[in-house]
């Protein structure tokens, strides 16, 4: 087809995986979910980014998203070994019951 | 082409994110997750950018959602169950997340024109190619940012291995 | 000799200034003889150069006035004002009454406070009072003049509190102060009414100005004038701010003498000659002038005909003779009533020194009913005592005679229309002042002796047994003494044969005056010598009910007393006025300040201000710590609204910093 996308539609789309990943981000209890729900609000910026470097014809935007790639990985590992640190002292990955931080 | 690429990946992927909110089991919540990542792949696929496409495949999907997956199973985590929550997230978190949603497609949608179509496969016009372009760039004027996130990686194994290192 | 240059003006109220510096810095370093040498120093070389300009100003062919100016001091537009110094004749009888008897007090404290701790403090600031009350006589701008003005209440302030441990010397201090105050408040009207009328405070402009407009009259200037008798009255301590001037008796005796006998008090009647041409503008003013006048002087004869202390006595005196003073300027007589500024000076200065001296003689002793028959044991005390005695009494021809005289006569004469009234006021205050002058006499230096010899004086010094004072302090007596009678010489009138120098020396600043007066003068001469010899039969009637009551037939002041306990009551407690100003003015101002200043603006804002930081804090501080809930999902959601509020700002606030 020769209709086009315009590109306000791809950003849309990705604002709305970011709210769905913020709501997820309060609405579940568990810790590996809210995790995830993080790396999908990843993802949307990412889309944001890629959309805009063909937008501007330029590659600065892909080289972004890459550079985002690389550190997601390193926090999803330092990430879920903190929780299985806290899981081996709490026994629960209800994120509800870990509070010791509380005033 | 396009457009129809868009909406049926479009559409997948929302419904992923949707099912991640609404799933009980973590698992389930992973894999569409799983789907949502490669349904994004072909949506930078569409916009050219391949190599992009192709490293979300090979390392998001492939590789951090299965830690992820490995992790659920070793932690055996179950269903979810009902604790009384904060009431600070639903009261100020979800109207919090419903502005940002509003204000984001309203900048987006006022620069609507502004912003202009998107072009199937690019804006190279088969002159170069787009991962000679991205290489060009990472290995010449970013040569130190790159560099420096090999250490980045390096620190993230280190730290990753003692965190969860069982107690001596 | 050589004219004196108009330079060393300067000079005059600077060296008095120099030596304070010196006094007051390194005075407590310095041995007795070293502080005693620069203030003596310092104050007798000011008055070597006001003799040397009395020579200069009357030698033929002088200027009838020497000025001299510095840079600017205050310059805006359509205003200014300079440091100058003028000198007319006005000036300088004051400058010799200032400097000639502030020497001889000066000579005399050496002696008097020789004793005392903080001898240095007292010289120094008898020096700085030297130095404002020359800037005061000798200023060319009411500024000026203001500034020596308040300097010499400062200075009043610190001397009569100068035994400062002693709780009603330091009271005293005060209130001479705070009265002195609402003086200063009218003086400083007067001077903003000037500015915003004349646009300039120097006396040669202002007084020009209205010289040239022979048909103003009334109206702004008698609003300027009547807050400028205000600004006096408080000086001078006339009705209704004299009350500070009895309690100044609390201060040394010295102090008395300087301050509140010869210089400060007389500032008011100075300002009020000074500016005559402004107040003969002005018939109500003047009217009032001579009505404060001669209400003072009678009221607070009566107060001091039964008082106890010596001091008081002469400090009530004090009041009702710049009452007389005050009733001169009143009646346009302008000179007469400087005349009896300087006569008064030299006896009333007398009399407090002599007061001091049969004090220090007495170790320490005040109360009159503990004095009697001194005179034989210190003589030259008493010799001295009564030249002041008769001079104040107003008997021929000592000096307070033909001053006193001068003034009476003229009220007879002058137009004002209560003359005659306001002249048989001043008369019979003359008998009373004849009357408890002599009362003092006698009852100090007559009769039998009712002092014992105290282990210790007021002051803690060993006692010494009655004897005569050192030379250092009879010095300044005798020329006093000599003063007192050779002193209203200079002013004999017409009738009685003299030529009334006086009045001629002070006709070029008082010009005005004295044409007004021109006509009156000339023809009565009879009247003239009637008038004297009725005041001198009055001086005469008060002596004798003085020896009655005190010396012949002792007791029966007592007896009277006795009888008429209501009348004795009100004019012992001085008319009950110090409680009335309290009850009326001092309470509510009390209370109104309490109420206002403490409750409302202390407690409530002041106060009020620093609980509510200090609650607020706490508030917001409880309020926000419930954010910390260690709950990750509130974190999250907190995190989410603040994300929100961030790109609203950035979306929609972008018009808010571009401004």
């Amino acid at each position: 087809m020769s209709a086009q996308v315009p590109i306000a539609a791809y950003l849309i789309l990705a604002a709305v995986l970011f709210s769905i990943g913020v709501a997820a981000f309060l609405i579940k209890r568990n810790l590996i979910t809210i995790f995830m729900s993080i790396e999908l609000m990843l993802n949307a910026v990412n889309l944001t980014f890629v959309a805009f470097a063909h937008m501007w014809h330029q590659v600065s935007g892909q080289i972004f998203v890459f550079f985002v790639m690389v550190v997601a990985a390193a926090e999803a590992a330092v990430g879920l070994a903190i929780i299985i640190a806290i899981f081996r002292t709490r026994q629960t990955l209800n994120v509800d019951q870990i509070d010791l931080m509380k005033l | 082409m396009q457009l129809a690429l868009f909406i049926i990946f479009g559409a997948l992927a929302v419904a992923g994110a949707l099912n991640l909110l609404l799933q009980r089991h973590p698992i389930n919540s992973a894999l569409s997750l799983v789907v949502v990542m490669m349904s994004l792949a072909v949506l930078y696929w569409s916009l050219g950018a391949e190599f992009l496409a192709a490293a979300q495949v090979i390392v998001y999907s492939g590789a951090i959602m299965v830690f992820f997956v490995f992790v659920i199973m070793l932690l055996n985590a179950g269903e979810e169950e009902r604790t009384e929550g904060s009431r600070a997230a639903y009261f100020v978190g979800f109207p919090g997340a419903a502005a940002i949603f509003c204000l984001l497609s309203f900048v987006f949608l006022s620069e609507r024109k502004a912003l202009g179509v998107a072009n199937i496969g690019g804006y190279l016009n088969h002159l170069t190619s787009n991962i000679s372009e991205l290489s060009t760039v990472l290995f010449t004027r970013l040569l130190l940012p790159f560099e420096v996130t090999s250490v980045l990686i390096l620190v993230a194994i280190l730290g990753a291995v003692v965190l969860a290192r069982k107690e001596q | 000799m050589s004219p004196m240059p108009s330079s060393y003006l300067w000079l005059i109220p600077l060296l008095p200034f120099a030596g304070f510096l010196i006094n007051g810095t390194l005075g407590r370093k310095l041995p007795r003889a070293a502080v005693t040498a620069v203030a003596l120093l310092f104050t007798a070389i000011p008055a070597a150069i006001v003799a040397w300009l009395w020579i200069t100003m009357k030698a033929a062919g002088a200027p009838e006035v020497i000025g001299v100016i510095s840079q600017p001091w205050i310059t805006i537009t359509g205003f200014q004002v300079d440091f100058a110094f003028t000198v007319d004749h006005l000036t300088l009888i004051m400058l010799g009454v200032v400097t000639g008897v502030g020497f001889l007090i000066h000579l005399y404290s050496a002696g008097y406070m020789a004793h005392e701790e903080g001898y240095w403090r007292f010289f120094a600031y008898l020096n700085l009072f030297m130095f404002f009350m020359l800037v005061l006589v000798l200023a060319e701008s009411f500024l000026l003049l203001f500034v020596g003005w308040e300097g010499v209440g400062l200075a009043s302030y610190l001397l009569i509190g100068f035994y400062f441990k002693k709780d009603s010397a330091a009271n005293a201090g005060k209130k001479a102060f705070i009265v002195n105050r609402i003086g200063d408040f009218g003086f400083l009207l007067a001077m903003f009414l000037l500015v915003e009328h004349f646009g300039n405070l120097n006396f040669t402009e202002v007084f020009s100005a209205i010289s040239a407009n022979p048909d103003w009259h009334g109206g702004i200037l008698t609003a300027i004038a009547l807050l400028l008798v205000l600004g006096a009255a408080g000086k001078s301590a006339q009705i209704p701010l004299y009350v500070w001037l009895p309690d100044a008796m609390e201060g040394p005796t010295p102090v008395s003498a300087l301050i509140h006998a010869a210089t400060m008090v007389t500032a008011g009647i100075y300002m009020v000659a000074r500016c005559h041409v402004l107040f003969d503008r002005s018939p109500y003013a003047l009217g009032v002038v001579a009505v404060i006048g001669a209400a003072t002087a009678i009221f607070a004869a009566s107060i001091g005909m039964v008082q106890h202390d010596i001091k008081r006595v002469l400090a009530y005196s004090t009041v009702s003779q710049l009452g007389y003073m005050f009733l001169a300027c009143g009646v346009g007589a302008y000179a007469a009533g400087i005349f009896h500024l300087l006569t008064h000076a030299f006896f009333k200065a007398l009399l407090f020194l002599a007061a001091g001296s049969v004090i220090h003689a007495l170790s320490g002793e005040q109360d009159m009913r503990r004095m009697g028959g001194l005179r034989k044991r210190i003589p030259i005390t008493f010799w001295t005592m009564s030249a002041g005695v008769f001079a104040i009494a107003g008997i021929w021809p000592f000096a307070g005679f033909f001053s006193k005289d001068e003034i009476l006569y003229r009220t007879f004469t002058s137009d004002d229309p209560i003359g005659k009234l306001l002249w048989a006021v001043g008369l019979i205050t003359a008998g009373m002042t004849s009357f408890y002058m002599f009362r003092l006499w006698f009852k100090t230096f007559f009769g039998p002796e009712k002092f014992k010899t105290a282990d210790k004086d007021e002051h803690g010094h060993a006692a010494h047994g009655v004897h005569e004072s050192p030379w250092i302090m009879l010095f300044p007596l005798v020329v006093l003494a000599i003063l007192s009678v050779i002193g209203g010489w200079v002013g004999i009138p017409a009738a009685l044969g003299g030529h009334n120098e006086i009045e001629h020396f002070l006709d070029p600043v008082f010009a005005n005056a004295s044409t007004a007066e021109a006509a009156t003068v000339v023809v009565s001469h009879g009247l003239e010598l009637t008038l004297a010899a009725i005041s001198l039969l009055t001086a005469g009637i008060g002596f004798f009910f003085a020896y009655v009551f005190y010396y012949s037939k002792r007791g029966t002041a007592n007896a009277i007393a006795h009888k008429s306990k209501p009348l004795y009551n009100l004019l012992a407690n001085k008319f009950y006025v110090d409680e009335i100003y309290n009850t009326f003015i001092v309470t509510p101002l009390l209370m109104f300040t309490r109420l206002i200043l403490e409750l409302l603006v202390e407690n409530g804002v002041v106060g009020g201000s620093g609980q509510a930081a200090g609650a607020s804090a706490k508030g917001i501080g409880s309020l926000t710590r419930r954010i910390q809930s260690g709950n990750i999902r509130s974190y999250a959601g907190w995190l989410a609204f603040g994300a929100a509020a961030v790109l609203l700002v950035m979306i929609f606030g972008r018009s808010l910093w571009t401004r």
